[in-house]
């Protein structure tokens, strides 16, 4: 006869040994990048321009570009996706054309990252003539985001049980002021964090901004959205694979840079996950 | 004084037909009680009154429901639901503070006087037995109050719209007896302004409360009629079965 204590000790070790394994990764990375990137950083390296054909010097319009462009990104998105969230979980009725868009929405978040920059070159730059520039690519990435926000925004608001809607509606409010007082400050937390989790991996993506936006070398600050900018990972992506006889610290702190700003993010967002659950009422 | 006329009543819910070819009339300033057993279509007709049912989509309706001669496909939804209110079988607090709830309503429909909202909400808390327990606590959160409490908070909110009607769908189903009884009293105070509808699965509070009772089964209408004479000497024999504990 089997003991059932053992049988249970042993699933118990093998489903501990399987999440512990997910701690792996992320400590050798985060170590490695701290250990390895720490040296470089300084004052200096944060606030000068890259210099001696970006083996010395600093990342600042790295920084600075990646900012305007994650900036860029959440002002043409948030709006858009939230909107259409609301409209896709309050207001659609389940047909055919609520199916679609749905479809479209899952399929968007499929479409490879290259294949957005393709599409921002060829739109953006291309067509509408915006040239290579901040706003091509704040457009790329916010396009690329989008479904990340949608799907974040239409969870949030479904989680918001549907009591509650009667419960305004059967007090005579309008489904707008449903949708506007009760589903919604209900819901922002979700919303919320969904964001910044965008924000996050639009920070931290190569391939949308390699045709749309990025300088492989630029040693001025951008003036306007018409200009180009640098962008913290293609410039890792830069100093690591095209210029040759980059100090190691210098490629390590760089990433260290962007690590942390989407880690920072990622912080935030739990952040505000947490302050509300904490209020959460029901 | 009739508040409601209901002429060849049919509902279905796709394929599924929940009401058939109910005829009846309500009573203003009565309490109208309507028992069943699980889906006999009490709910269902309840909320065919606020027109909370247009709210699922595969809802479909026959017939017609006046309120007071109107029908009430031909009110603007949201001043039909001012003046029939409902109270849940859940006690269903919004998400808010207890005085958030109270004044909920008025504030959707456009008042902004704070002095006035202040006005209505105890005037509506006092209507519901709730006045004296939560007047130091109204920016406290209605969540922490008892479930008895906030089922009496959520008949407040009801009141405060300054309703003609008041539907409750099963409002003690997860109160203890206590709680139960100041409910029932709160309801037949009330019946003096209001005209009161209430689905109930407890018989004995029909008999309680109701000046009239209605028995639904399998979504008709067996027997409409004075409380007391279903409960003694019902004309059907199916309402004497249920009444008796026989099914359901």
């Amino acid at each position: 006869m089997k003991n059932p204590y053992r049988t249970q000790n042993i699933a118990f070790f093998f489903l501990f040994l399987a999440t512990l394994l997910i701690i792996i990764p992320v400590g050798l990375i985060v170590v490695v990048i701290i250990q390895k990137g720490l040296p470089a950083i300084n004052w200096q390296f944060l606030s000068d321009i890259p210099r001696q054909g970006m083996r010395a010097g600093g990342i600042l319009p790295a920084i600075i570009g990646t900012l305007y462009l994650v900036t860029g990104a959440i002002i043409f998105a948030l709006p858009i996706g939230l909107l259409s969230a609301i409209y896709l979980s309050e207001y659609a009725k389940d047909n055919m054309l609520t199916r679609i868009i749905k479809l479209a929405i899952v399929n968007l978040a499929g479409v490879p990252s290259v294949v957005y920059g393709l599409f921002g070159l060829a739109l953006f730059v291309v067509f509408l003539k915006f040239g290579a520039s901040i706003l091509s690519g704040s457009l790329t990435l916010g396009i690329m985001i989008l479904p990340v926000i949608i799907t974040a925004s239409s969870e949030a608001l479904e989680s918001v049980p549907y009591s509650f809607r009667e419960v305004s509606l059967s007090l005579g409010a309008s489904k707008w002021q449903t949708t506007r007082h009760i589903v919604l400050p209900n819901a922002l937390p979700g919303i919320l964090t969904g964001t910044i989790l965008g924000l996050g991996r639009a920070a931290g993506e190569t391939a949308p901004i390699l045709f749309t936006v990025a300088a492989f070398y630029l040693p001025q600050l951008p003036k306007s959205i018409f200009d180009q900018a640098m962008a913290l990972p293609y410039h890792l992506y830069v100093i690591s694979t095209q210029v040759p006889n980059v100090d190691e610290k210098v490629r390590y702190g760089t990433a260290l840079v962007l690590l942390t700003l989407v880690l920072f993010m990622n912080l935030v967002a739990i952040i505000i996950r947490y302050k509300f659950r904490k209020n959460k009422k029901w | 004084m009739v508040k409601f006329k209901i002429h060849d009543l049919n509902i279905w819910f796709g394929s599924i037909h929940a009401l058939k070819q109910v005829n009846m009339e309500i009573q203003s300033n009565e309490i109208l009680s309507i028992i069943g057993p699980a889906n006999s279509g009490k709910t269902t007709f309840l909320r065919t009154l606020n027109r909370l049912n247009d709210l699922n989509t595969n809802f479909k309706m026959t017939g017609a429901v006046e309120i007071e001669g109107e029908d009430i496909r031909g009110i603007n939804i949201e001043v039909l639901r001012r003046k029939i209110g409902m109270v849940f079988a859940l006690p269903l607090p919004l998400p808010l503070s207890i005085f958030e709830n109270v004044s909920y309503g008025l504030r959707m429909h456009g008042e902004r006087k704070k002095k006035k909202l202040e006005e209505k909400v105890e005037e509506a808390l006092q209507q519901a037995y709730l006045w004296e327990e939560v007047k130091n606590r109204l920016e406290e959160s209605a969540f922490k109050l008892s479930g008895g409490q906030q089922q009496r908070l959520c008949i407040a909110r009801t009141l405060a719209v300054g309703p003609e009607v008041i539907l409750f769908d099963e409002p003690c189903s997860g109160l203890d007896p206590i709680s139960t009884a100041k409910v029932e009293e709160a309801m037949v105070k009330l019946k003096q302004k209001y005209t009161i509808v209430l689905v109930t699965n407890n018989v004995k509070q029909a008999a309680r409360v109701g000046d009239r009772t209605a028995f639904f089964l399998n979504g008709e209408l067996i027997e409409l009629d004075r409380t007391d004479k279903i409960f003694t000497a019902p004309f059907d024999k199916r309402t004497d079965g249920y009444i008796r504990g026989k099914f359901g």
